[in-house]
């Protein structure tokens, strides 16, 4: 990556394009703390977390508080049901196991699948799987959600219903969300569109621009 | 939320059959314990029970368990002449092997010095002591032999008058109580055939000896068995045991006994000395390194299931590091799989071998203090074949959870 450099302010919901090989997931990766950059900065909430590849705080703890992913696919724990995968992210984020357990069935009830939460991943359909996924990106009111390809595994139905979906919860949690997608059918509900391309993001701008 | 516990539900069948496997194994290990005690217990059991206090042998022999002594019945009076001594007794042990309703029957017979001795000190479980100087067998009841079945030794018909638990030879065969009488009249049992030529040969020999030439009324002497010949007769005790007076010391009355030149003596805490350390030792060192090697192979085969294990969650522990899993989370999710499956597995040992065990040919003693050394081995082969899963888990990277 190179001159790659974007803002994503609260309640947004941002797309990133691109071609296969772009940089895409290099980048979510790099904002997500998993793999830090070479050189550069990295700001979330206003806190610098990165300056290069040197941390300024602690990674794991701090991705766990302000940070919510979502995949395409297999992103839930398959040991754990609906309500435990979410639950397990407040735990681990220190909240006790009685108020965990309340507040992950609230998030599932509040994402449409509180008939699920007690199913494990394997009964759920994909949508129903990324639902709890978003459930549990939410679950410490993060910062930003970092989506890759969220409905790669889904039909455009369903893909675009969890796009909503993104658009709906950054609203009303105020949460930036970044979503790398390829599925322009969906692109209508992003606020701001980017494009990367060798590494490097430009602004296509808005959805109607884009679309 | 405890980890550990929700994908050992998710994975219960397989857990479940783990489990069954490491308690077979480790039931074997506690089993080998249980036999090496039960050896010793074997080996000392009879010392124990007699409760002599000095066991006076043939003179540089082991005997009368780890191996044949020979004495002759007068040196019970000369034993009895020492000052110290309270009793002097008799003990005749020999193992014999016939056949009984078409089977064999192997026997460890002891002879009771009657009238002094009847038995009255044998656990019995059923029937009496010896009520008559023949005829009468206390049996253990690992034999098979039922109470007043009559059992055809050598000439004579025994009836067993009494059944004894858990008395057994140091080498595991049940007991048989006799007096020493009828147990000498069994181990010396000859046919009469070998008895006619035994006579015979003596005829022969008195017939160019000077002695019997010069007295001919000697002659008439050489028909009697040979245990009525105190020239000729062999010695036919196995040992004579011996209880001090209260008050006297063992040892000195040992030493006064040891400067005969025809015996050895042997303490109570010598004769289990020889019985543990020659008899039973190779046989100990056997199952210690059966059960080190078993110990071993457990240990290697939980930190593959463990290992494995591990593989297959790589994928869920990635993702719990993507959504800020501190390392000791995971640690303590292999950690607690390791123990849970050690415990389990030990509980299953127990329990399986305490149905088992007492179907075993020889005892199986599992001992409190046995127990708990496996557990600690248990708690320590669990935690170290955790290691090879927790390496493994603190090498998966969080970003392996975007690779699907």
């Amino acid at each position: 990556m190179r001159d790659a450099s974007l803002t994503v302010r609260s309640g947004e919901v941002i797309a990133l394009l691109g071609p296969s090989g772009s940089g895409k997931s290099t980048f979510l990766t790099a904002v997500g703390l998993i793999n830090p950059p070479t050189s550069g900065q990295i700001l979330i909430g206003g806190v610098l977390v990165l300056d290069g590849p040197n941390s300024l705080v602690n990674v794991r703890s701090f991705r766990r508080q302000h940070i919510g992913f979502i995949f395409q696919k297999s992103n839930l724990i398959p040991f754990l049901s609906a309500r435990e995968n979410v639950q397990v992210a407040l735990e681990l984020n220190g909240a006790s196991p009685r108020y965990a357990r309340r507040r992950a069935a609230e998030l599932l009830e509040e994402l449409g699948v509180g008939d699920r939460a007690e199913n494990r991943p394997s009964m759920l359909s994909g949508g129903q799987q990324q639902r709890v996924a978003v459930a549990r990106a939410l679950a410490n009111d993060p910062s930003v959600i970092l989506a890759d390809e969220p409905t790669a595994a889904l039909d455009s139905q369903r893909g675009r219903q969890v796009m909503e979906l993104f658009r709906a919860v950054a609203h009303e949690h105020g949460t930036g969300v970044i979503v790398v997608t390829h599925d322009h059918r969906t692109l209508e509900v992003f606020d701001t569109i980017y494009e990367m391309e060798d590494g490097t993001i430009t602004k296509a701008g808005n959805s109607k621009e884009a679309t | 939320m405890n980890l550990a516990a929700k994908d050992i539900r998710h994975n219960l069948g397989r857990f479940a059959l783990t489990i069954v496997g490491i308690g077979m194994l480790l039931m074997t290990v506690m089993g080998m314990a249980g036999i090496y005690r039960g050896l010793i217990e074997d080996a000392t059991l009879l010392v124990e029970r007699i409760g002599a206090d000095l066991w006076v042998v043939q003179r540089d022999t082991r005997g009368p368990f780890a191996e044949v002594s020979r004495v002759p019945k007068a040196l019970v009076y000369r034993v009895l002449a020492v000052p110290g001594v309270a009793s002097a007794r008799e003990f005749v042990f020999n193992t014999i092997q016939r056949e009984h309703h078409g089977r064999p029957l192997r026997m460890a017979i002891l002879g009771l010095s009657w009238p002094l001795d009847k038995g009255e000190w044998l656990p019995l479980m059923a029937g009496r002591p010896l009520a008559q100087n023949h005829y009468e067998m206390v049996a253990d009841k690992t034999l098979g032999l039922r109470l007043d079945e009559r059992i055809k030794l050598g000439k004579d018909t025994y009836r067993i008058v009494g059944i004894t638990d858990g008395m057994v030879s140091t080498n595991g065969e049940g007991m048989a109580f006799l007096s020493v009488w009828d147990s000498q009249a069994v181990q010396f049992d000859n046919s009469g055939e070998a008895i006619r030529l035994e006579r015979a040969a003596r005829g022969r020999r008195s017939a160019t000896d000077d002695m019997f030439l010069s007295q001919p009324l000697l002659t008439e002497q050489l028909a009697r068995p040979t245990a009525d010949l105190p020239a000729v007769a062999t010695p036919e005790l196995s040992a004579v045991v011996v209880r001090v007076s209260t008050g006297a010391d063992p040892a000195a009355v040992a030493a006064t006994i040891s400067a005969w030149p025809d015996i050895s003596v042997f303490t109570k805490a010598g004769e289990e000395e020889l019985l543990v350390q020659g008899m039973v030792d190779k046989a100990r060192r056997q199952l210690g390194m059966f059960r080190a090697l078993l110990t071993v192979i457990a240990a290697i085969i939980m930190a593959l299931i463990l290992y494995t294990l591990t593989l297959d969650k790589l994928h869920s522990i990635a993702l719990l590091k993507l959504i800020g899993a501190p390392n000791r989370t995971i640690l303590l999710m292999i950690l607690q799989q390791a123990v849970f499956l050690g415990g389990l597995g030990y509980g299953v040992a127990y329990l399986v071998g305490q149905k088992l065990f007492p179907h075993f040919p020889r005892r199986v003693i599992v001992t409190n203090e046995d127990l708990l050394q496996l557990a600690i081995i248990v708690l320590g082969i669990s935690v170290l074949s955790s290691l090879l899963g927790i390496w493994r888990a603190m090498r998966v990277q969080p970003n392996e959870a975007l690779m699907g």
